[in-house]
């Protein structure tokens, strides 16, 4: 009884009972995390790539925690931009750690794709650690368990994805994974924000926050990529917050059970304020602390794969 | 030397030409048609192409060299020898090379490049100097070095302004400006915008960025009294925008590539970059108007958009990939197997918006199958069938989506210019 696929490369396809195993294994993890010896021995002599051609702090960082609490040998390597442009190409250079024999690969990288690229050129296991805007398969699992965790249940349960889905990875996974896990999932922000055709894939698009509250049980709260180009898509930061926000009003006026989740960093004052990051503070770092469980569960699923 | 080409059909739906004859060409010309008595001649090769198709050579009018800049990627006798494999007596090249054909050197320079092989090659003027969109190329000396219509392509013309001038100005010398139709502003994307693109996460082109510039050509066209030619047509919108066009009298002619007529934005999931091209590969209802207007005659012209492009190059994410693929050798092969033996199009259309047409828009004449006549001809074989092999390409490149395809008919041979490319090999006749 193990996963699918030797690959966690999207959620797009994953089945049911891959995402359960997956998010079951991942409370034994969890609970590990709160002993005081917290390693395992059981990637002891497997060697992971992290490869990382685009920054990122909190996905690096769990995936390291996970991959040394599990005892497994890890190389990191970060790059950015293209890589012709660098000299070596994507391939020589994945060739060349592949070359140096290793188990598993996890990659960030800003081109959509590139997972299943390496899948094509690598015999090692492939983990999507973010792909461009298309997934990022291990924050939607952890997504999922640490809404499972405070709800108890996915199935039935309406949430809402909030902030600008159209540059976002997360946003796919999630929807992927909670609507096979049978939770309804809509999105929120504004129009310019929402992918085209979205509604396509079963998804309801709300344009208006103080709705989308009121018909959810969960949202979960996207940052507003101040770096990317909001510029076009939004007139300010200060007309997202007032339209779109999320407020200690808002939540009362609209629905005081609602849940409140944030993949992080926060900008304050923009999608979230600050007493509502403060306030459900809790949750959000539980995502955190769940991302490593979940990338532990992933990894050690994996890798306790044999080759057919 | 004199070859003899035993019970071929000879289709020429200009002339009105359909028979099944022998032919027989001598130094390059056609010397007699008919039930030929072979006593009379001596020194013949004979050729039986019996069940074979004989029609005017084919043409095609987009096609990348990459020569001068990048002959590591294609080279003008490169391209000449794919374009012979593929079917074709006649190639015109886009001058998006470095440098641009934005001189009469340049012009010339290919154009003596290519002076000795089977395939013409008439190059393509860059509109504007350096194709920047900024001062107007020199069109009239261009046109007397041999070039036969402009195009800024790889993007579109930079301004109505500049757009507008180069119609005015391009009248004098009655050739058309061949526009690459896609607003600068929405573009860059890797792939087109649908559902799949929001699947996939990629960066997305819309349609209306190629309509948008449809529209202003034809609007200026219009207005000048300019010819225009829309490159690569892609978009339902577009070809509809077309058609009504055509109607109003304008002088606008359009081609369409065949991989937007075989394949639509769902092969992209695979993320493979020999998919990647520009305009994107479309939607459904894209490629169904697409070959709804082929039969109705609003696209022209079945045109290539040959893209060369190295291994490295290609092998590259996703969203840095360069666009474009091969597609001289394919082309015949998709037509035949997509359009005539799915019964869209007749044979007869077949060879206009093969060979006819592309040359009617850039003023070139169309040959004739007669005595007396330059043999400039293209055999075809429409029952093969056969597996494409990228592998087997006379192009440089190999950057093709079609490698493996199951393909039915092709070209066995082309002649012209007192030579024949038969069997993978070049003989002067």
């Amino acid at each position: 009884m193990g996963l699918s696929s030797k690959h966690l490369l999207g959620l797009y396809g994953v089945p049911k009972k891959d995402i359960q195993l997956i998010l079951d294994t991942a409370i034994t993890f969890r609970e590990i995390l709160e002993r005081t010896i917290k390693k395992l021995p059981t990637l002891q002599g497997q060697t992971i790539v992290n490869l990382f051609y685009e920054n990122s702090t909190r996905t690096r960082l769990a995936f390291e925690l996970a991959q040394k609490r599990l005892s497994a040998d890890i190389i990191n390597f970060s790059k950015s931009g293209s890589s012709a442009a660098k000299g070596e190409s994507f391939k020589d250079t994945v060739k060349n750690i592949e070359a140096m024999k290793v188990d598993m690969i996890v990659c960030r990288h800003e081109s959509a794709g590139i997972p299943e690229y390496l899948t094509q050129i690598s015999d090692a296991k492939i983990i999507n650690a973010g792909d461009g805007r298309h997934e990022h398969p291990t924050q939607g699992l952890l997504d999922m368990y640490s809404i499972r965790e405070k709800v108890g249940k996915l199935e039935g349960l309406n949430v809402c994805i909030v902030g600008d889905i159209s540059h976002s990875r997360v946003a796919l996974s999630n929807i992927y994974g909670l609507q096979t896990m049978g939770a309804n999932v809509s999105v929120c922000g504004p129009s310019t924000m929402i992918p085209w055709q979205l509604e396509q894939l079963g998804v309801k698009v709300y344009n208006n926050i103080d709705k989308a509250m009121a018909e959810n049980d969960v949202l979960n709260v996207l940052r507003i990529q101040l770096e990317r180009d909001a510029g076009s898509l939004i007139p300010s930061v200060r007309e997202y917050h007032n339209y779109f926000g999320i407020t200690v009003e808002r939540i009362e006026k609209n629905n005081p059970n609602i849940i409140i989740m944030h993949p992080g960093p926060i900008n304050r004052g923009v999608e979230l304020s600050s007493e509502v990051a403060d306030g459900n503070s809790q949750i959000i770092l539980n995502q955190v602390t769940n991302g490593v469980a979940v990338r532990m569960a992933v990894l050690y699923l994996l890798g306790s794969k044999n080759e057919e | 030397m004199k070859i003899l080409l035993r019970s071929v059909r000879l289709l020429n739906p200009e002339q009105g030409l359909d028979i099944v004859s022998d032919m027989l060409i001598e130094s390059g010309v056609i010397k007699e048609i008919g039930n030929i008595d072979l006593s009379k001649y001596t020194d013949v090769k004979e050729y039986d192409f019996t069940n074979k198709v004989c029609v005017p050579g084919l043409y095609d009018m987009h096609v990348h060299l990459r020569e001068p800049g990048r002959e590591d990627k294609e080279t003008v006798v490169s391209g000449s020898n794919s374009a012979a494999a593929g079917g074709y007596t006649g190639i015109a090249c886009m001058p998006n090379t470095n440098p641009s054909i934005d001189s009469a050197e340049v012009v010339k320079f290919i154009i003596d490049r290519a002076k000795d092989h089977l395939v013409e090659v008439n190059p393509i003027g860059a509109v504007t100097k350096e194709r920047k969109g900024e001062a107007l190329a020199p069109m009239l000396e261009l046109s007397d070095a041999g070039a036969v219509g402009f195009s800024d392509d790889g993007t579109a013309v930079k301004t109505a302004s500049i757009l507008r001038n180069a119609l005015e100005y391009s009248k004098m010398i009655d050739a058309p400006i061949i526009e690459h139709c896609e607003d600068e502003s929405l573009a860059g994307g890797s792939m087109n915008e649908s559902i799949v693109s929001t699947q996939l996460g990629l960066p997305s082109i819309p349609t209306v960025a190629e309509d948008l510039i449809v529209m202003r050509g034809i609007l200026l066209a219009e207005y000048t009294g300019g010819k225009i030619h829309i490159a690569h047509i892609s978009s339902k919108r577009s070809v509809e925008l077309v058609r009504e066009a055509k109607l109003r009298g304008i002088d606008v002619t359009a081609e369409v590539a065949p991989h937007h007529f075989t394949l639509t934005d769902e092969s992209v999931r695979a993320f493979d970059t020999n998919y990647k091209m520009n305009p994107p590969l479309r939607e459904q209802k894209d490629l169904d108007a697409v070959i709804e207007v082929l039969q109705d005659g609003t696209i022209d012209c079945i045109a290539s958009d040959h893209a060369p492009h190295t291994i490295e190059e290609k092998e590259m994410e996703y969203i840095y990939a360069p666009n474009g693929i091969v597609g001289l050798e394919t082309q015949v092969g998709l037509t035949l197997t997509n359009l005539f033996h799915t019964g869209k199009l007749t044979i007869q259309q077949v060879v206009e918006k093969l060979s006819i047409n592309p040359r009617k828009v850039l003023n070139l004449e169309v040959p004739n199958i007669a005595v007396g006549e330059n043999a400039n001809l293209t055999i075809l074989d429409l029952d093969v069938e056969y597996i494409f092999d990228i592998k087997k390409t006379k192009s440089r490149s190999k950057n093709s989506p079609f490698n493996g395809s199951n393909l039915k008919g092709k070209s066995i041979a082309v002649i012209n210019k007192s030579q024949m490319y038969y069997n993978n090999e070049f003989i002067s006749i």
